[in-house]
C-alpha cells in the first residue's frame, strides 16, 4: 500500500461520507424525498454488511480460504444471540466465547 | 428557564449515549489495531477514523484495500456502506432542519447510527421540545461517543502489539459486524436483503475487484424495497 493510496482513499471517502450525512440536513429538507427513495436506503446497510462478512466466515484469509468449523459457528452463534437478545456485547461475548471454545476443544493450542 | 431546560437535555442525551460506549471502545480499539497492522502510519489511522468517521465503512475500506483493490471501487464501497446515513440525515432533517447552518453542518458530522437512533426515540417520544431543546439532546448524546471513537482508534494503535497472535483478530471483525448486523433484521424484507447479499456476495466472490460485493449490494437492496411493497400491499388486500 502507498501512501497516495491510502491518503487517496481517507480523504475521498471522508468528503463523500461527509456529502451524504450533509445531503438533506443541509441542503433539501427530509420532507421532500420520494418513497422509493427512502425505501431503498433503509436496506443499504443490511445489502453490504452480510455480503462483506460472508467470505470471511465461510473462507477466512486466516486458514487460506480453507472452511474453519471453529470460525464458522462463532460467526452463527454471533448472529443467532444477536438475533434473539438485540444485545451487540452479548452477542460479541458469546460468539468469541464460542470460537476460543471451539478451537480449544479441536486441539489448536 | 429554557437555559435550564437546555441544559438538562443535554444531559439526558448524554446518558442516553452512554451505554453505546460498550461497542465503541472494543470496535474502535480494533480498527486501531487492524490498521496498523495493514501497514498504516499513526496519523493515517488516525485521520481515518476522524476524517471518515464511520467505524463499518472504514473496516469494509480496510478489508479491501489489504487486497489492492482499485481506489475507485474501495471508495464505492465505503459510501455504499455509509448510504444509510442519507436516511438518517433525511429523518433528521424534519426534526432539526430550522438550525442555523453551522449547526446543521456539526450535526451532520456527528451523525452515527447511534446517535441517530436514540436522537430520533427522543423526538417521536417528546414531539413537544423545542429545536434548542432537540440540539441540546443530540449534542448530549454524542459527547461520550464521538471523541471516545478517535481515542479508541489511538489507544488500538498503542496496544496493537501487545496483543497476541492466539487470539485470532482477524476474526473480530467478522464478529464485530455480525453482531451490529443481527439486530437491523428488524422485518422479513430486512431478512431477505441479507440473505440476497450473502448468496450473490458468495456467487461473485471471483470477480475482479471485488465488484462482487457491490452487485450483491445493490441486488438485495432493490430486493428489501421490493419485498416491503410486496407485504404492504398484501396487508392493504
Amino acid at each position: 500500500m502507498t501512501d497516495t493510496y491510502i491518503w487517496t482513499i481517507i480523504i475521498v471517502s471522508g468528503i463523500g461520507t461527509y456529502l451524504i450525512r450533509f445531503s438533506f440536513l443541509g441542503l433539501i429538507g427530509g420532507k421532500n424525498l420520494p418513497d422509493w427513495a427512502l425505501r431503498h436506503l433503509r436496506y443499504t446497510a443490511v445489502a453490504v454488511l452480510p455480503g462483506l462478512v460472508a467470505p470471511l466466515v465461510l473462507w477466512p484469509p486466516a486458514t487460506n480460504g480453507e472452511v474453519d468449523p471453529a470460525r464458522l459457528t462463532a460467526a452463527l452463534v454471533t448472529f443467532g444471540v444477536g438475533l434473539a437478545t438485540r444485545n451487540v456485547i452479548a452477542a460479541i461475548v458469546l460468539g468469541g466465547a464460542t470460537f476460543f471454545g471451539m478451537t480449544w476443544l479441536m486441539g489448536a493450542y | 428557564m429554557s437555559g435550564a431546560t437546555q441544559k438538562s437535555n443535554y444531559w439526558i442525551g448524554f446518558r442516553a449515549g452512554l451505554p453505546f460506549l460498550l461497542v465503541m471502545i472494543p470496535f474502535g480499539l480494533l480498527f486501531g489495531v487492524v490498521a496498523t497492522e495493514a501497514g498504516f502510519t499513526t496519523v493515517q489511522t488516525i485521520a481515518f477514523s476522524s476524517v471518515v468517521f464511520a467505524g463499518a465503512a472504514q473496516f469494509a475500506a480496510l478489508q479491501l484495500m489489504a487486497d489492492n483493490t482499485p481506489v475507485l471501487i474501495v471508495v464505492a464501497t465505503a459510501l455504499a456502506v455509509n448510504l444509510r446515513m442519507a436516511m438518517y440525515s433525511a429523518s433528521l432533517a424534519v426534526w432539526l432542519g430550522e438550525a442555523p447552518l453551522w449547526k446543521r453542518a456539526l450535526i451532520a458530522y456527528l451523525n452515527v447510527d447511534q446517535s441517530y437512533a436514540v436522537s430520533m426515540n427522543r423526538y417521536e417520544d417528546e414531539p413537544d421540545l423545542t429545536l434548542s431543546q432537540r440540539i441540546a439532546f443530540f449534542f448530549g448524546a454524542v459527547t461520550p461517543v464521538c471523541p471516545m471513537w478517535i481515542i479508541a482508534t489511538a489507544l488500538g494503535i498503542w496496544v496493537g502489539d501487545a496483543i497476541p497472535s492466539w487470539m485470532a483478530l482477524d476474526f473480530a471483525v467478522p464478529i464485530c459486524f455480525l453482531a451490529i448486523i443481527a439486530p437491523m433484521m428488524r422485518t422479513l424484507a430486512h431478512m431477505v436483503s441479507a440473505v440476497t447479499s450473502i448468496i450473490l456476495a458468495l456467487l461473485f466472490a471471483g470477480l475482479p475487484y471485488n465488484l462482487g460485493l457491490l452487485i450483491a449490494a445493490a441486488c438485495a437492496m432493490m430486493v428489501g424495497a421490493q419485498i416491503e411493497v410486496w407485504i404492504r400491499k398484501k396487508a392493504a388486500k
